[in-house]
């Protein structure tokens, strides 16, 4: 009897562990062989880079492009962890989820494995960050926020994401295309868009940045002020609110997320990579995804992405030893 | 009412065949992950996602729905039966609910779970489709220093679960606290105390610490006692739930519910906090406090009624202004999002056949999980009959491979077994464990939100007493500890109940350490 019983809860239990541990298996492939396909997100289920890793997986499923993708997570330390992974696997068929947040969280975290160290495939997407200010701020627009700013920046608290995260590197970089020193910012963490959206709205702090997805359904709904957005081009979700560079500060800055394979793989085994993202980028699905989570294609591929890289990390690790969150 | 119009068209949408059907299956799943120590219904939905990009919409979050609401259900079985928590909001069931079991009220502590789950839930998902505009507004007004002050009140509360020896049990909060400045500060972006390890710059994981403390020390501190005397079976012999048990059960389900809903529908207000003081207030209330510690059934209905109020606290500022207050909330925003569903304070009115579907699916969801759960209740007690050793060896197995699930690092497991021989050593010696968990979740919060406040008001102190909310708080915090104090003067040197049942307690680290009977009289957790 009891044995029946155990074996009823083993069934219970093990069905969500199945699916669970299945992203965590090793496919064994062989070289040049793309059916079967990892994908790795270095961040927790339900993120940015998670949420396009899967979307990643779905198009090039349903497109043909390979029988079988796995998408696994690795989370922690801002991706690091997922790159020190990826440093040590000799697998060509496993893509790696990346973006402008790994660039300083190689810095911040003092990794061991450089962005540099493993083999750049293609950047594929980017967000638009938006700068808002709470409906009671006495401005309303970007020249308005930053002649407050400057006049008291540490009394100025700007809600954003985590530390060294992108919404802290543009607070960053406007700060110094306005001549405010960074170092002087009073800027304040949240854990995602969705508390300092609580805090904007309660008045709480002056000014918010974060992704235009979070923040833009209430500059719609004018629950929130627009001030700018921080790409080249204004977003669709937004299109009234104007970018910093039309505003007078030359600026920009884009969240923008691609893939990454591992170290010392061969260039033919590399141009399969890519030819595979391309695919799937030339596919109506991921025109269609795209459009429904508000993204912006940004491809760029092999070698010019590589380049593309290494500004951004020149760029990043500046701006974070002016804020003094790197030495 | 309006409301009512709406709900009842969003029952008529959940209950065609095909979405009772998916509201069926999440109920399932999110029992059965609840029920799983170290896997949450927040990986399941995360996992499930890619089902979006099939099912229409309303289908996937009446799935998504009942699985979230599921694992606040599935969380309670394992805390009351095996003393191992399957969500860290179900930690304060394990005090008194595990307490029961051992005495053969297992079934009880387990029907008094499940009714007051569905009590709460259905109180507070009525609020949800009632009130949620005006409690939106009220939530969304709570500041960090507001925050600070719920933390300092939750503290406070912590002194109920400290134990027979108050110095063991701050040692063991202290521990908590230690374990949560582990990792990255949130507001600078510093690593502290990772040691170098990588792995520890994230922090150390709540459900790691709860499952290691609480199943693996467990499991430790029974097999370090086997051979000390027969194996014995836990009795399951005792009275299902009574006209009793409902007339002690019913005044916790709805204090329970009154701090789960409006805690949950803060944007930081989570499932943790409502249940700890939920669990203070009963402990302070109960005409029984000599059962505290022993295995009140108070202390079981106040908690779980709390936890599934919160879980659809936290629905209030998701559907109406699009902000996640939790893990499972951020994903399913993700999937509204993926269905290119623009979320935020047009949801109510763009999307309002899906919100109000929604609804009335958790409402009919909360229900099955009642219907589900209430005969399941006599097969989960019959675990308890499993020998001793293949149960624990189980409990090991499966807290194993929660935990080496989430991230499919080993060192997760070297971290678990660690923090589990810790959880030994203090059983061992008489430390309660609840509060090194409560430690490692307040503390965190508490530390946030008090330099998050201070950095926002440029360092001045004032700001912690500046609005009204914080205050009140902050009185009722005052008024908690000095209270018993003040009123001992009034009265004289009477002894209350609370007391002698303290003194009764004092002498038993001794007995403890020799035989740890069935019967509940072991060392306060």
């Amino acid at each position: 009897m009891p044995l029946s019983r155990r074996s009823f809860l083993a069934g219970v239990v093990a069905g969500p562990l199945v699916t669970t541990l299945a992203g965590c298996a090793g496919t064994v492939v062989q070289p040049g062989d793309l059916s079967r396909l990892r994908i790795m997100s270095p961040a927790s289920p339900g993120g940015g880079w998670d949420t396009t890793a899967r979307v990643m997986q779905r198009v090039i499923q349903s497109s043909g492009l390979a029988r079988n993708v796995q998408v696994f997570n690795v989370e922690g330390a801002g991706g690091v962890i997922g790159l020190g992974q990826l440093a040590r696997q000799d697998d060509d068929a496993l893509l790696m989820m990346m973006g402008l947040v790994m660039v300083g969280a190689v810095d911040t975290n003092e990794s061991e494995t450089r962005l540099d160290d493993i083999t750049p495939i293609a950047r594929l997407i980017g967000e638009t960050e938006l700068i808002v200010a709470a409906a009671n701020a006495p401005f309303d627009d970007v020249q308005g926020f930053v002649e407050a700013w400057r006049a008291d920046p540490s009394g100025t608290p700007i809600a954003g994401g985590s530390a060294g995260g992108t919404d802290q590197i543009l607070a960053g970089l406007l700060a110094q295309a306005a001549g405010i020193d960074p170092g002087q910012i009073n800027y304040i963490p949240y854990s995602g868009g969705g508390e300092s959206l609580a805090a904007l709205l309660g008045g709480q702090v002056v000014a918010g940045i974060s992704g235009t997805a979070d923040y833009g359904p209430q500059v719609q709904s004018g629950d929130l002020v627009g001030l700018a957005v921080s790409t080249a081009e204004r977003s669709d979700q937004v299109p009234d609110v104007p970018t910093l560079v039309e505003s007078g500060f030359d600026v920009e800055v884009s969240n923008w997320r691609g893939v990454m394979a591992r170290p010392g793989m061969t260039d033919a085994a590399r141009e399969d990579l890519i030819q595979l993202v391309v695919d799937m980028h030339d596919s109506d699905e991921w025109a269609e995804a795209l459009e429904n989570n508000g993204w912006e294609d940004q491809l760029l591929t092999g070698d010019e992405y590589g380049e593309f890289l290494a500004e951004e990390e020149t760029r990043v690790r500046q701006i974070l030893q002016e804020i003094g969150l790197i030495q | 009412m309006g409301a009512l119009g709406d709900l009842a068209e969003g029952f008529s949408t959940a209950l065609t065949p095909q979405n009772l059907l998916f509201a069926l299956l999440g109920v399932l799943l999110g029992t059965a992950v609840g029920v799983l120590p170290g896997i949450g219904p927040a990986m399941t939905v995360a996992l499930l996602l890619p089902v979006t990009y099939v099912l229409e919409p309303t289908s996937a979050f009446i799935m998504f729905a009942g699985i979230y609401y599921g694992g606040m259900y599935g969380g309670s079985t394992t805390s009351i039966l095996l003393n191992t928590p399957g969500e860290s909001s179900s930690i304060m069931t394990a005090l008194e609910g595990n307490k029961m079991a051992r005495a053969g009220r297992g079934s009880a502590a387990l029907a008094t779970a499940a009714l007051g789950s569905f009590v709460a839930g259905t109180i507070a998902t009525l609020l949800l489709a009632l009130l949620a505009p005006t409690v939106v507004d009220l939530a969304i007004g709570i500041t960090a220093a507001d925050y600070f002050a719920i933390c300092v009140l939750s503290f406070v509360a912590v002194a109920t679960v400290l134990g027979a020896s108050p110095l063991r049990g701050l040692a063991s909060l202290g521990i908590g606290l230690y374990l949560g400045l582990v990792g990255t500060d949130v507001l600078t972006g510093q690593e502290r105390f990772t040691i170098g390890v990588p792995q520890l710059s994230d922090g150390i994981d709540v459900v790691v610490v709860a499952v290691g403390l609480f199943a693996v020390g467990e499991a430790l501190y029974v097999a370090s006692r086997l051979r000390r005397g027969p194996v014995q079976v836990m009795g399951t012999s005792g009275a299902w739930f009574t006209g009793a048990d409902l007339r002690r059960s019913w005044k916790p389900w709805l204090r329970g519910t009154a701090f789960g809903f409006p805690l949950g529908a803060m944007p930081a207000g989570g499932a943790e906090i409502p249940t700890f003081l939920s669990y203070a207030t009963e402990r302070k209330l109960s005409k029984h406090p000599e059962e505290f510690g022993k295995g009140a059934i108070e202390g079981v209905a106040g908690p779980e009624a709390a936890n599934n109020a919160a879980a659809a606290g936290v629905l209030v500022p998701l559907l109406t202004l699009g902000i996640p207050t939790s893990a499972t909330a951020a994903i399913i925003l993700a999937a509204f999002q993926g269905y290119g569903i623009q979320t935020g304070p047009t949801l109510l009115t763009t999307e309002s056949g899906l919100v109000w579907t929604l609804i009335a699916s958790l409402l009919i969801g909360n229900f099955m999980l009642l219907v589900l759960n209430l005969p399941l209740v006599g097969v989960w007690v019959k675990l308890l009959r499993i020998p001793r050793p293949y149960l624990y060896a189980g409990i090991l197995m499966f807290a194993s491979l929660g935990s080496y699930a989430v991230n499919a690092d080993p060192l997760d497991l070297v971290l678990l077994l660690v923090i589990g021989l810790l959880g030994f050593f203090m059983r061992r010696y008489g430390w309660p464990v609840a509060p090194a968990v409560i430690g490692l979740i307040l503390g965190p919060i508490a530390e946030t939100n008090l330099r998050r406040a201070l950095a926002i008001s440029g360092g001045d102190l004032s700001v912690l007493v500046d609005r009204w909310v914080s205050r009140v708080v902050l009185a009722l915090a005052l008024l908690a500890l000095l209270g018993p104090i003040v009123l001992r003067l009034v009265r004289g040197p009477r002894a209350t109940p609370e007391e002698l049942q303290e003194a009764g307690t004092l002498q038993r680290p001794v007995a403890a350490g020799r035989d740890r009977g069935d019967d509940g009289a072991e060392e306060d957790r």
